[in-house]
């Protein structure tokens, strides 16, 4: 059963404000889709390799060139708050 | 014959032979948006503007005595997660409400090369997350076969724009079946490709190890066609698979005879509708008519497919959703300080399956559940893979259903764990990376339509599209068609 306390820290972590009722269904709901997924538990798993991809790539390199990139005005385009070419956010200190 | 129930290249044909231009065409699928999209309600944006100039641009061609692709224009549709240069590209979510890319996906960059005509946007899942298109921040889309039902989802509104011919075909993505469940709940074809085997770039991500990009279409030989137009290696996707693509038309008219065809015991009885199963029967019957041999298998950790994809895609979703904090692009809520105006953004921006999957993910990476929860799912995954291994040691491609049960009801889809359950099917190849397509066969007890679902290794999808083929050239039950005057 996952309690209120680890709502608001799992919330806290992911950045987001939860209402006292979302709070409380989120516990129940967590709770149920945790509860299915203990089922794992009953597979042995000591000697399998994890997979966290199915393509056979490492890391992919490209050569270090200059190349085409977006112009200042593109990528402010879609923001709601600029000043000076730049993205303005709330006073930080 | 009406026009919009055309296939692709039925309707290529009409265009080099000039019985009918671009622009006509275009303008018959716009008028059928205006008059017809209101008790559908696939369409998020349409593009009616941009469509007509595409059309004239072939048109134009076509007078000139140019030589013109298969796809050339083909009105479509395209999910609200593919980034389009200027068109909103809003996920079905508040957060990305008026989005407009500053460029285009690479899947949109390859159909604009073959002169495609954009019709619109189309409804999904907020964010991919769902299996009827009712996370739709906006509204809800409804099944061409039957008001009353969801069209599947996530990509819902490619679906049913397809289906009740608003679109000629569609691009979808499929996670965990996005692609697959939809295109069996109203009746079309849909493909999922190999993992690599269609660039992601511009595809708004939600768990990267497990989207692709792939077609719905109208029948087996337009879904080969625009994947010659949409495969291919991609360096701006890092997981790009770098090898030689086939013409996906080539294996079409192969006979199956002496295929072999595997049938997964896991995949059929407990928790799976009686007239779908007997559909997916009578499909690898057909298939034994024609010469395959069929018989049942076993993928034992079929299973855990469900649980294991449960922590991997939120896992993946928690991380790529933290970009959205209001500071670059979609909705900010302006706040007194920055972590308030990132904790409010989200709060107000995201819907509720959202917010579910990302405290989900989050909670599976956080220290001290981490190898309880992440890693075992992983090893879990492997063992998924495994099994398909296997299997193709021995069978050409697997024969299954693609959901276990027909088109939902609307409106009665609130308990998110019955609503994970309708993708078991589907799940699995994501977590394996491999080709899975849905093929409409037949309709249930109550009229609507059974999708069967075909499984290959790892770029075999020539030959998921020549068995596809060969049961649609051999049976009536795979172009099914809307009751018009029930559905639309």
């Amino acid at each position: 059963m996952i309690s209120r306390e680890v709502v608001e820290t799992v919330a806290k972590l992911s950045r987001l404000y939860l209402e006292e009722d979302e709070i409380v269904l989120y516990a129940q709901q967590l709770s149920q889709i945790l509860d299915t997924i203990e089922e794992l538990r009953q597979i042995d798993t000591d000697n399998v390799e994890p997979l966290a991809h199915v393509m056979p790539v490492e890391n992919v390199f490209r050569e270090d060139m200059a190349g085409e990139c977006f112009r200042q005005e593109k990528v402010l385009a879609n923001t709601t708050e600029q000043m000076d070419g730049m993205f303005q956010v709330p006073k930080i200190v | 014959m009406t026009i919009s129930r055309l296939t692709i290249h039925e309707l290529h044909e009409l265009l080099i032979k000039k019985e009918i231009s671009a622009t006509e065409l275009t303008k018959e699928h716009l008028d059928r948006i205006r008059r017809l999209d209101s008790n559908v309600k696939a369409y998020i944006t349409v593009t009616d503007e941009l469509a007509l100039k595409q059309a004239e641009a072939v048109d134009k061609k076509l007078a000139a005595g140019e030589k013109i692709g298969m796809l050339a224009g083909i009105p479509m549709s395209v999910k609200d997660n593919l980034c389009t240069e200027g068109i909103q590209t809003s996920c079905a979510s508040r957060m990305l409400e008026g989005f407009k890319p500053q460029y285009n996906a690479t899947v949109l960059e390859k159909l604009k090369a073959e002169d495609f005509v954009m019709l619109g946007k189309v409804n999904m899942d907020e964010f991919a997350m769902g299996s009827t298109t009712e996370n739709s921040a906006f509204f809800h889309t409804r099944n061409p076969w039957n008001p009353d039902c969801v069209p599947g989802g996530s990509s819902g509104g490619s679906a049913a724009s397809v289906a009740a011919d608003l679109a000629v075909y569609s691009l979808g993505s499929d996670t965990g079946g996005s692609i697959r469940q939809p295109a069996a709940f109203c009746g079309v074809i849909g493909l999922k490709p190999t993992y690599g085997a269609v660039s992601r770039f511009g595809l708004i991500a939600f768990a990267s190890s497990l989207d692709q990009i792939g077609p719905l279409a109208k029948d087996v030989t337009d879904i080969a066609l625009i994947m010659n137009a949409i495969s291919g290696y991609d360096k701006k996707d890092s997981t790009s698979a770098n090898c030689n693509y086939p013409d996906y038309t080539a294996s079409l008219n192969k006979s199956i005879k002496g295929m072999r065809i595997g049938l997964p015991k896991e995949y059929l009885g407990e928790g799976i509708d009686s007239d779908v199963e007997a559909q997916v029967l009578a499909a690898a019957s057909k298939l034994e008519d024609l010469g395959a041999h069929v018989e049942e298998c076993s993928l034992p950790h079929t299973r855990y497919a469900m649980p294991a994809y449960y922590l991997i895609a939120p896992a993946e979703a928690s991380s790529n959703l933290g970009r959205y904090d209001g500071v670059r692009y979609g909705l900010r809520v302006q706040a007194k300080d920055v972590a308030s105006m990132f904790c409010e953004t989200r709060k107000q921006g995201f819907g509720p399956e959202v917010k579910r999957r990302i405290m989900l993910g989050t909670y599976a990476l956080s220290s001290g559940y981490y190898d309880a929860y992440y890693l075992k799912a992983l090893k879990v995954r492997n063992l998924v893979k495994q099994d398909y291994d296997k299997a193709f040691t021995q069978y050409d491609c697997l024969i299954t259903p693609t959901a276990p049960t027909t088109a939902l009801r609307k409106g009665n889809n609130q308990n998110p764990l019955t609503l994970y359950k309708s993708d078991i099917c589907t799940i699995p190849t994501n977590l394996a990376g491999i080709p899975g397509l849905s093929l409409p066969y037949g309709v249930d007890r109550n009229g609507m339509p059974i999708g069967v679902q075909l499984l290959g290794k790892a770029f075999t999808e020539p030959a998921l599209l020549q068995v596809a083929y060969s049961l649609e050239q051999n049976t009536s039950l795979t172009r099914l068609k809307p009751n018009q005057g029930k559905g639309i």
